[in-house]
This record gives C-alpha cells, structure tokens and sequence, in this order.
C-alpha cells in the first residue's frame, strides 16, 4: 500500500504542484508559484487548427499529429483486428497455431518493432527492394512527411493487431453456435449472418476493443519514437513524445509545461477510461 | 497430378466459397506480414555490413570466398571469382589488386601468371557464410553485455518483487474485513487510469528525491506496483473458500502460514500469468528507463538498442544482432505462453 501511495497518489498532487509552478528547477519547493500560466501557454492560440498561431506551436503540431493518428490507427486496427478473428473463429485447420502468429508481435518490444521496421523501411531495404522488383521507384519511406505517418500508423497496427483479434476472437466465441446452425438452415447468406447476429451479439465487446484501443493510441510513443524519432521535422512527433521532450530531453527543460501537457491528456484519458468502464459493466451485465 | 484436386478437397465434400479463399489469402498474408519482418531480421542479423549495404539484396547472409595465395610478398587471404576466359570457358581466379576496372588475377594454383579481367567478366564466388562477430563483439567489446545483464536483473528482481507484494496486497483485500477496504480497492482501481505517460513528471521528482535516479531500483520500485496484477489476483483469490483459512485458523496456523502454504499454493495459476507478463513488460520497457537512466554502464538493453541506433554512424550489423538477441527471452515466453494464456488475456484484458 506503501508503494501504491508513493508511485501513484502522491505523484498525482505533484503532477498538479507542477503544473502550477513555473522555472526549469526540478526541486519543487524551489519553484515559483504562477498559477494557471502553464496551462494559459498551452492554450492560447489565435486558431487552434494552425500550430503556428498558438504560443507554444510545438504542443499543437503533436495535438493534431495525435487526433490524426488516433482517427487512423484507430480505425485500420479495428477493421484489421475485426477481420482477423472472424477468420479465426472459422472452421480452419490448426487455430491455435494462427491465433499465436498473430498475437506474436504484441509480445515484442516497442524498440525491436521500431528496428525491425526502421531496417525494412531503409532506402535500400526491403521494401524497396520487393518495389524494385515490380519496377517501380524506389521511395524514402521515413524522410518523407506523408509517408513517415502512414509508417508510423502501419506499423503500430502491426504490432497490436493481435491483442485486440484476440478479445474480439473471445467474445466471437461466446456467440452461442446454435444461432448460426440455425441461420445454415435458412440458407442466410454469409454477409447477412455477419449483419444480423454477429455484429448486434458482438457489439459490446467491439466498443470495449474500440475505447481500450483509443486510449492506448493517444499515449502513441516507444514504436514511433524508435522508427522516426518524431520526424521527419515534427510529423511524426505525438503527444507523450512533446511531454517527455519539454520534460526532460530538450536543454531548456520545463517540468510545469510538461506537467500541465500531461494533465491535459489525463483529462481526456480518464474520461476515456471511465467511457471504459460503464462499458465493461454494461457488457458483462448483458 | 492429383496433387491439386486433393488440395482443394474440404471436410464435408463441399466445393469452394468464396470465403474460403478469403480465409486462405488472409491468413497466408498474415503469415508472410507477421513473421517476414522477423525472419528478415534474423537473416539480416548474419550478413556483413558490405553485404548489408548492397543492392539488390541477397535473401541469405552470404561471404566471398577466399583462398590462400602465395604472391611476391608472401602468402596472403585473397577474394575468389569465376572469371569469364577470353579463350571461352570460366575459371575461378584470385584477385591481387584492382586498377580502375581491370583487375589482376591468378589461378591459386598459378600464382605468376597475372591476367587482366575486365571486372564486368567476373562475378564474386560466394557460398553461404554466418558473420557470427556481429553477436560476439558487442557483447565483447561494446557494452551490450552489461546492458544485457541490467535487463536481467531489472526483469528478474521488478516480477519476484511483483509477484511477493501484488499477492500480499491482494490477499489483505480479499480475505480480511476491515474499514475501507472498499475504498481501498477503488483507489487501485482508480489507478488503473493513470498511465505512466501521465505521471512522468512526478514520478520522475520521487525517484529523484528517494535518490534512485541512475540507479536500477529506480527502474525497478515504481513498475512494481501493477493495480492490474493486484486486481487480477484478488478476483482469483475470492474464489479460495474462507472455510480452508478458518479450518488452518482452527488448528493454529499463523496468518503468515496461511499466506504463504494456503494461499500462494493455491493461486499459482494466476501468480503464473502474472509472472510471465511481468517478466514481458519489464524486459520490454522502454520509457520509463530511458528518463531514469542517463549513465552509460547502467542502460538496459532496449535503452542500449536505442542509443546505438540513434548514433550518427549506425552499425547495422550490430543493432539487428542484438536486437535477435532482446527477442531471445520474449521468444521462449511465447512458446511457453501458447499453453495455457491465450484464453486467460482475452479474459482478463490484461496490458
């Protein structure tokens, strides 16, 4: 309980004693108290949608590189993770060896997905090489700025992908049988079965895949920092990143900005994570 | 060729839908999506770093061949190629020197008779060779067996300390009555919210002024207060019927003893996941060490990996190298894990 206290509770009334006192010193009692300062600077913008306008830029470009990524990734890795379990909870040979492929690269680290990525990824990698062979040109997947997002989404799929397949698989396989043995019966087409019994029975799960999903695709960081290191220039630069970086990488470290940053996206997160919940509850009341 | 209709044969005699063939491109895709990356590394992680530089690329890590010539200053290690005669025919030659793009080349065999090749009429002989130096001399000569070893001690230490406090803690919410205990359990719950990327700031000040900045207690103490683990624990441990702890009660066994030869015994399934998950998240973490650890000597190997790889002049052959080696253990977790956890995260929601 000790521990809880000292890694978790306390940090939290700190975190707010952060962000409400100014200076690079990281001595708390040496910092000066300047109320809501932190968060004014964070805020303040003539036009939220361009960076440029906004007092501290850097904290808008990773605002709006998160919503981008979020939306996307969010999206392929439902779509992605939704596809795969249904093809898995189909009468195939040997499922358990193809629901471990694809949970293999959730048990890797971030920075060995980052590498791994970083090295097919190269100019003269290996996916130019398979371009090179169908004859197109090759392309410099992470100096460009489109290119390094979409990287940076693939490849964080890539390495979730499995985790969710794996609850949606589950909540697949509550589906009681004898509701599809009865839709065989009539003759129900295959899109029509998806339609009107998985999808409704699934429902619950699917939202509790979509919100866990959102939550761990706002806090992006290790995968795309070891891939691109937030490049190139800033497009690939997510929100914890800005925070670890205002913290404690750049020179003219500011703990209370980043303090404040880091309560800005626990605002969102909690209420995520309360959106969680109350669907958790509901689901397995259901 | 009854090879084809035999393949094509289903279970029930029924033909092909469409499907099936959706089913089959799915699953080879992912295959192929999933474990060439990997595979890629592995084979990547053998080649030499001429090898790996050029284009277009070899599947398989591969070497010139040399052989043992003696010249005019002695016997020397020289590359072999197959040389296209100008009489017609090949022959495999060794190369002394090259000039601009003629070559001087001798038989091994011969070694005074010099023959310019235009370089354009030889091609290296290679023959599959694994550059195992790429493993050997990091953890020889760079620090990746010190980093290695951190990792060891970092994982090791985080899951025994893990596994010993979670379990206490959920022994106490489980199995005692007292004032606040629901509130107890709210406060964890409640922390399950809080992800790390949140609280870098103030955790990294109560690191800092419990004086474990740069020390691998640092990396250790804050992760092993997983709600996740206390929680799942718990859940596990309400399903012990009281009545064995008030018939050892009643025969005087210590509280202590029914902890620790009632209680753990018979929560080991849970304390197993626990333990391999623990041991996963802690070899693989990579933010929090990466703030608390600035000194070289103490980096994990994931820190090590990534400062390596972010230096000016990177060394492939040694990143991909090590990192086939940070998989090793993640790798025999995932063997042993097929058995009995694939089920149980799906269940739990676990990470």
């Amino acid at each position: 309980m000790l521990v809880f206290t000292l890694f978790v509770i306390v940090p939290l009334g700190i975190n707010i004693a952060y962000s409400t006192t100014g200076g690079t010193d990281l001595f708390l009692p040496a910092r000066s108290y300047v109320g809501g300062d932190n968060f004014g600077r964070l805020l303040s913008c003539a036009d939220h949608l361009t960076p440029a306008t906004c007092r501290d830029d850097l904290f808008w470009v990773a605002v709006w590189n998160t919503v981008r990524f979020v939306l996307l990734q969010v999206v392929v890795l439902v779509i992605v993770a939704m596809a795969t379990a249904l093809i898995l909870n189909s009468k195939i040979r040997a499922r358990g060896f193809w629901r471990a492929v694809f949970f293999f690269p959730v048990l890797l680290s971030p920075v060995v997905v980052g590498l791994i990525w970083k090295w097919i990824f190269q100019r003269q990698g290996l996916l130019n090489y398979v371009l090179f062979q169908f004859g197109a040109d090759p392309v410099n997947w992470l100096n460009d700025r489109a290119w390094a997002f979409f990287a940076s989404v693939g490849v964080s799929v890539w390495a979730h992908v499995g985790f969710y397949a794996l609850i949606l698989l589950a909540g697949l396989q509550a589906i009681p049988r004898d509701i599809y043995e009865a839709a065989e019966l009539d003759r129900t087409s295959p899109a029509r079965v998806f339609r009107r019994i998985t999808l409704p029975l699934l429902w619950p799960n699917l939202l509790v895949v979509i919100v866990l999903a959102l939550i761990r695709a706002v806090q992006v960081f290790d995968e795309v920092y070891v891939l691109t290191g937030g490049g190139p220039g800033t497009s690939t630069m997510y929100l914890t990143q800005y925070i670890y970086e205002t913290g404690f990488a750049s020179v003219l470290r500011n703990p209370g900005v980043a303090s404040a940053a880091s309560l800005l996206m626990g605002g969102v997160l909690v209420v995520l994570t309360l959106v969680q919940l109350g669907l958790t509850r509901w689901r397995d009341r259901k | 060729m009854r090879l084809i209709p035999f393949l094509a044969r289903r279970r029930g005699g029924k033909g092909w839908h469409w499907t099936d063939i959706v089913t089959w491109v799915w699953l080879a895709a992912g295959l192929v999506v999933i474990f060439g990356p990997a595979l890629w590394l592995l084979l990547s992680s053998f080649k030499t770093p001429a090898q790996l530089a050029e284009f277009p690329l070899s599947i398989l890590p591969y070497a010139s061949q040399t052989a043992l010539v003696e010249t005019k200053g002695g016997p020397k290690q020289l590359p072999l190629f197959t040389v296209d005669l100008p009489e017609g025919g090949t022959a495999v030659m060794a190369e002394l020197n090259r000039i601009g793009i003629m070559a001087n080349m001798v038989r091994p065999e011969a070694p005074d008779q010099v023959l310019k090749v235009n370089i354009d009429a030889r091609k290296p002989l290679r023959e599959m060779a694994f550059a195992t130096e790429n493993y050997t001399k990091p953890l020889k000569e760079f620090d990746f067996g010190r980093y290695l070893w951190n990792s060891v001690f970092v994982t090791v230490a985080a899951t025994l300390i893990t596994l010993i406090t979670n379990s206490m803690a959920a022994f106490a919410l489980s199995k005692y009555e007292f004032r606040g205990r629901n509130s107890v359990m709210l406060i964890i719950v409640a922390t399950l919210m809080i992800p790390l990327s949140v609280n870098l700031v103030p955790l990294y000040s109560v690191v800092s002024w419990l004086g474990l900045l740069n020390n691998l207690w640092g990396v250790i103490l804050p992760t092993v207060a997983t709600p996740t683990g206390v929680f799942m624990l718990r859940q596990y441990m309400l399903t012990i019927l009281d009545e064995l702890l008030e018939a050892a009660r009643m025969d005087k066994a210590s509280e202590w003893q029914i902890y620790w030869r009632i209680v753990l015994p018979l929560t080991a399934p849970a304390l197993a996941v626990l333990a391999i998950f623990s041991v996963v998240w802690r070899w693989n973490d990579f933010l929090w060490p990466l703030i608390v650890l600035s000194r070289k000597e103490l980096f994990t190997l994931q820190i090590g990996l990534n400062t390596f790889a972010g230096k000016l002049n990177v060394q492939w052959q040694f990143i991909l190298a090590m990192t086939v080696v940070s998989i090793i253990p993640v790798l025999i977790v995932f063997i042993f894990l097929q058995r009995f956890t694939t089920a149980g995260i799906a269940g739990t929601g676990l990470k």
